[in-house]
């Protein structure tokens, strides 16, 4: 503080200079307005000592009164939680108890409900104690912050996050997909004519670097395994979809598997609760691979053709695929079928791209058109159109959307929710192709591949602040590291959970007794609660003639529904009596002898 | 322009030495955990299957014995501390945590019927079958000296159990009347009949002490109140009841062991109807204990295996046997809730965990928090059909197993039958019963 304020004061004193503003700094501003602010509080402060002098010394006449000493709470109580971060903490809907329930189940329920109730509230609180916030760019007056280049920015900015701000000239073996690991540390960039390169990009530091001498379609950084050999310190495992095969590498580089069963894969996404590795082939099938156990859990022939554009919903694992006829489909390992087909653009789909919540969609397609689906109701929320179309797609954890329009990569905000797409957040133009888009979890980083090799590019506000370290933790040591390992394969959720809804195994199984029978009934292949068919002992003496066993039949046939075929028959008889008898009494009365006095 | 872009200190992150813990800074953020459900479910079953991994129930065996043994009974005041008594006479003290026999008494001759201990943990009295009741030292006489009781009363009748009074120098016998004794006087002060010839259990409430409940032949279960002349009332059921024994908790609950292979918990207040049938023993059910919580029982049968029931539910949550154990006649759940102790016809007494898969020994607190997140776990999605079916198997012997489908085949056998008569009868005189309003005949005021 004390560096700035001479600063501050020398620019109140010297005549307004035309000079080019240097970039402030975010916090000048504040400090400043702080200490604006401060002093009417220090006046404050000190008329409130001597208010407080004045108050104990009323307080000690008071207490020579005799009066209680007991200090009055000013603020009794628990402090309360904002309404909207306790709605984040939320889980379903409060559970109502069912008119007419025991006592029992009334207990039951109002504790479960006060526990949840309870574990909410904790959580909200500690909302309030998380160490970061997130990143944010804004401009001047009438200054648009997309016309802010990232040199100015890595010029505004720390030294370290400045750093963050980097080009990687490789022309030769061009245009670069890429991939981060999970917890952002690692970036895996592969490029098309058989480059495949794994950086720690914070560092800069190269851990492995080779040529598969082939053609590299996609590249994933998959999670950790079970090292293969003991020297083998560092963990990352990554895949590359090359020109016929899939193979696996490890961190060195070196060459784990060759899975032979995945063929021609284009797209690759892995679930990393699941430990599946989701291929799309050239070949219309779409494969899963269990990288725990390096087995193929499913193999779809989508009879789609050409399978380009893949994304996974990350909230349930469902995997979205992008056709050329415009439609986008969903798929999950258990379903030979696509779970939703959805006609999204009237030319092929070009990108895809899922929030991390679930609830949006977004999709570019040659028709030139971005559109953001609710794929809750899939249901189209708002579209736009981009002159130069959008071949990339990429949401940050934040839900900001940078989309590559040729050889530019526009950043926008607020695309999520029903507001249409205004002018973008932030541009950068590249000079090459744009053949991949990443956002790096947990950083304010957006990673391009492109024709000339690979630029890191500074997005203010697109990664989440705060991490959770037992799930992802970008500083972890190696020892947390294999703790998490051992943790997350313990957990591992089995494929079959997959599903459009992943909360549905906490939910009431209300299907009804009839359809949990037929269920039944078509996994056993017969039906359990069936009784078997009366058949009458074979008597002797002739007795088990052909119509003797029909009679003996017949004294059992429909013997469970006699009762009420009894029941309904006597009833109708009743009532065709009653009718009987109207009818009667209306004939009668019709013919009455006084009748003919009648007019 | 204003520009803030996230940039984390590592000092924030990592711990600054390597003795310090790691740091774990947590997020709650729900959407920041995605796949809650599943990664919740497939911890649950995981918890269930490691606890049925980790059940190991049986801790150990204290032999020493030569004859079967016929009643254990539990130290009023120190936990680590049981008396046994054996088919000849004899009477063991043990000290359970070095499982060893501290001391030896040839208590009777015959039999040794029943033991029980003095409410403040200085002496035991024994009944055998020479008639006779002793009181004994609970401490051992010193080197060279005889074991001698402290006092023997000599009786009419063979006694076939003992309960002491919860505060007062009173203790009840059994035989063929119920007789109330003090301390002090060779005769007994009150006697109670009520036409029958014999009674196998007399057990004092532990709440209202003045109030006692016996087990007699007529296949009836007698309630007393020692403040009267005359017994209070008493249920008679289609077979005879062996033991009973009072909740702790809830003192107006009792459970008998009945030789119908069940177990029936009454309310005083309402004997006419058992609160709940207890099923799942293969053959009579000999001994009956509570837990000190009141919430669950262990009990003993001739089928060679102890079960363990919840008080309010109809089918036992564990069951415990071994090859080599076989009739269990007598069975104790220890005071600290921990063990239970089974005594058998093969001389041996077990002692085996009360919690099946519970880690014994002191616990960290990483440990508890974990237990208890799997119990929550497991108690959350118990009904999943997974979860179930792996919580629910044991594993039993192949006779006992035989017998279990035999009896279902039984029971369905009756029921089919009992629904043909009714079909085939006037309606409205082949009443339905519940499986509680079966077993009761009567109840005598």
């Amino acid at each position: 503080m004390a560096a700035v304020t001479p600063e501050v004061l020398t620019s109140t004193h010297v005549e307004k200079m035309k000079k080019k503003k240097l970039p402030k700094r975010y916090w000048e501003e504040t400090e400043k307005t702080d200490q604006s602010q401060r002093r009417p509080e220090e006046e404050q402060g000190k008329a409130g000592q001597n208010q407080n002098k004045s108050t104990v010394k009323e307080k000690s006449l008071k207490r020579k009164n005799g009066e209680s000493l007991e200090k009055k709470d000013p603020f009794p109580g628990e402090a309360p939680i904002p309404q909207k971060q306790l709605q984040k903490f939320q889980r379903g809907k409060k559970c109502k108890v069912p008119a007419g329930a025991r006592e029992r189940l009334k207990e039951a329920i109002a504790i479960s409900e006060a526990m949840s109730e309870h574990a909410q509230k904790q959580a909200a609180r500690y909302d309030l104690l998380l160490p970061e916030d997130a990143g944010f760019l804004e401009g001047d007056e009438d200054e648009d912050t997309n016309t802010i280049s990232q040199a100015d920015i890595a010029d505004a900015v720390d030294i370290t996050s400045g750093s963050k701000y980097f080009n990687l000239h490789l022309s030769q073996f061009g245009p670069y997909r890429l991939d981060y690991s999970r917890t952002g540390r690692n970036l895996l960039v592969g490029g098309k004519k058989g480059h495949v390169a794994c950086i720690d990009w914070q560092t800069k530091d190269l851990k492995c670097e080779m040529n598969v001498m082939e053609t590299v379609n996609d590249v994933n950084s998959l999670c950790t395994l079970r090292s293969a050999s003991r020297w083998l310190h560092t963990e990352a495992m990554f895949a590359v979809a090359q020109k016929r095969w899939l193979y696996i590498y490890d961190s060195k580089g070196v060459e784990l598997h060759c899975v032979k069963k995945f063929n021609d894969v284009l797209r690759m996404q892995f679930l990393p609760y699941h430990f599946l590795l989701a291929t799309a082939s050239a070949t219309g099938f779409l494969q899963y691979l269990d990288v725990s156990i390096g087995k193929e859990v499913a193999a779809i022939c989508t009879k789609m053709g050409r399978l380009d554009v893949m994304a996974q919903n990350p909230h349930n694992a469902v995997i979205h695929l992008g056709h050329p006829n415009g439609t986008v489909s969903l798929w999950s390992p258990n379903q030979k079928e696509s779970l939703v087909k959805m006609l999204c653009h009237r030319g092929a789909v070009r990108s895809l791209a899922v929030d991390k919540t679930g609830t949006y969609m977004v999709t570019s397609g040659l028709d030139r058109k971005l559109k953001v689906y609710d794929i809750r109701a899939f249901k189209p929320l708002h579209s736009c159109f981009l002159p130069a179309g959008a071949s990339c797609l990429s949401l940050s954890q934040r839900g900001l959307l940078s989309a590559a329009t040729g050889e530019i990569v526009q950043v926008y905000q607020n695309v999520l929710g029903s507001n249409p797409v205004s002018k973008p957040y932030m541009a950068h133009r590249l000079r090459g192709q744009i053949w991949g888009l990443a956002y790096c979890p947990f950083e304010d980083v957006l990673g391009i591949g492109h024709g000339e090799g690979f630029t890191s590019m500074i997005v203010p506000g697109a990664g989440e602040p705060n991490f959770d370290a037992l799930d992802t933790n970008p500083y972890r040591s190696h020892k947390q590291r294999q703790e998490w390992e051992v943790k997350a394969l313990l957990e591992k959720v089995q494929p079959e959970l997959i599903g459009l809804d992943p909360g549905q195994l906490s939910k009431v199984d209300q299907a009804s007794f009839e359809q949990r029978h037929k269920e039944q009934i078509e996994a056993l292949g017969f039906d359990p609660l069936a009784k078997d068919k009366f058949k009458p002992r074979t008597k002797k003496k002739g007795r088990s003639s052909a119509g003797a066993i029909e009679k003996r039949k017949r004294k059992v046939a429909h013997e469970d529904q006699r009762d009420e075929i009894r029941q309904s028959v006597q009833e109708r008889t009743e009532r065709e009596k009653e009718l009987k008898e109207k009818s009667n009494e209306k004939k009668l009365g019709n013919k009455s002898t006084l009748d003919r006095f009648r007019k | 322009m204003k520009v803030k872009v996230l940039c984390r200190n590592p000092d924030d992150y990592v711990r600054e030495t390597t003795r310090d813990i790691q740091r774990v800074p947590r997020n709650y953020d729900p959407t920041l955990h995605p796949f809650e459900v599943p990664r919740e479910y497939t911890r649950a079953l995981n918890a269930t299957k490691l606890e049925r991994v980790f059940a190991k129930p049986f801790v150990a065996s204290l032999d020493g014995h030569r004859d079967g043994i016929s009643c254990i009974t539990k130290h009023a005041k120190s936990l680590s501390t049981i008396i046994s008594g054996a088919c000849d006479g004899e009477v063991k003290v043990w000290n359970l945590p070095r499982q060893e026999c501290l001391r030896t008494v040839q208590a009777h001759e015959g039999f040794v019927r029943g033991i029980c201990s003095r409410f403040c943990g200085t002496s035991f009295f024994t009944v055998g079958d020479d008639k006779t009741i002793k009181q004994w030292n609970w401490e051992a006489p010193g080197y060279g000296v005889r074991e001698e009781p402290i006092n023997t009363i000599l009786g009419k009748a063979v006694f076939t159990g003992i309960d002491h009074h919860q505060r007062e120098g009173t203790f009840v016998t059994c035989g063929q009347t119920v007789d109330i004794w003090d301390e002090q006087r060779s005769s007994p002060i009150r006697s109670f009949s009520w036409g029958v010839d014999s009674f196998s259990c007399v057990r004092y409430n532990p709440v209202e002490t003045e109030l006692l409940a016996s087990c007699a032949s007529d296949r009836s279960v007698v309630l007393y109140d020692t403040r009267e002349s005359a017994p209070l009332r008493k249920v008679i059921m289609q077979l005879r009841s062996n033991t009973l024994c009072w909740n702790p908790m809830e003192a107006y609950y009792f459970t008998c062991a009945n030789e119908d292979y069940n177990l029936y918990t009454y309310d005083i207040r309402h004997l006419d109807v058992p609160v709940t049938v207890h099923m799942d023993h293969v053959s009579a059910v000999l001994d009956v204990d509570y837990s000190p919580t009141g919430r669950e029982f262990v009990s003993a049968s001739f089928d060679k295996t102890i079960r363990i029931f919840p008080k309010d539910k109809g089918h036992s949550r564990e069951v415990y046997h071994t090859k080599r154990m076989q009739h269990v006649i007598c069975v104790r759940w220890s005071a600290d809730n921990k063990y239970v102790l089974s005594g058998s016809d093969e001389m041996n007494i077990r002692l085996w965990k009360a919690n099946a898969s519970e880690k014994l020994g002191l616990l960290s607190a990483r440990e508890k928090a974990a237990t208890h997140y799997n119990k929550k776990l497991i108690e959350k999605f118990q009904h999943h059909p997974q979860v179930r079916r792996i919580a629910r198997h044991r594993h039993l012997p192949g006779d006992i197993l035989k017998q279990k489908r035999e009896l279902r085949e039984m029971r369905e056998a009756q029921r089919r039958k009992e629904q043909n008569v009714r079909k085939h009868s006037k309606p409205g005189s082949v009443p339905l019963l519940t499986e509680k309003e079966k077993h009761v005949v009567a109840v005598v005021e």
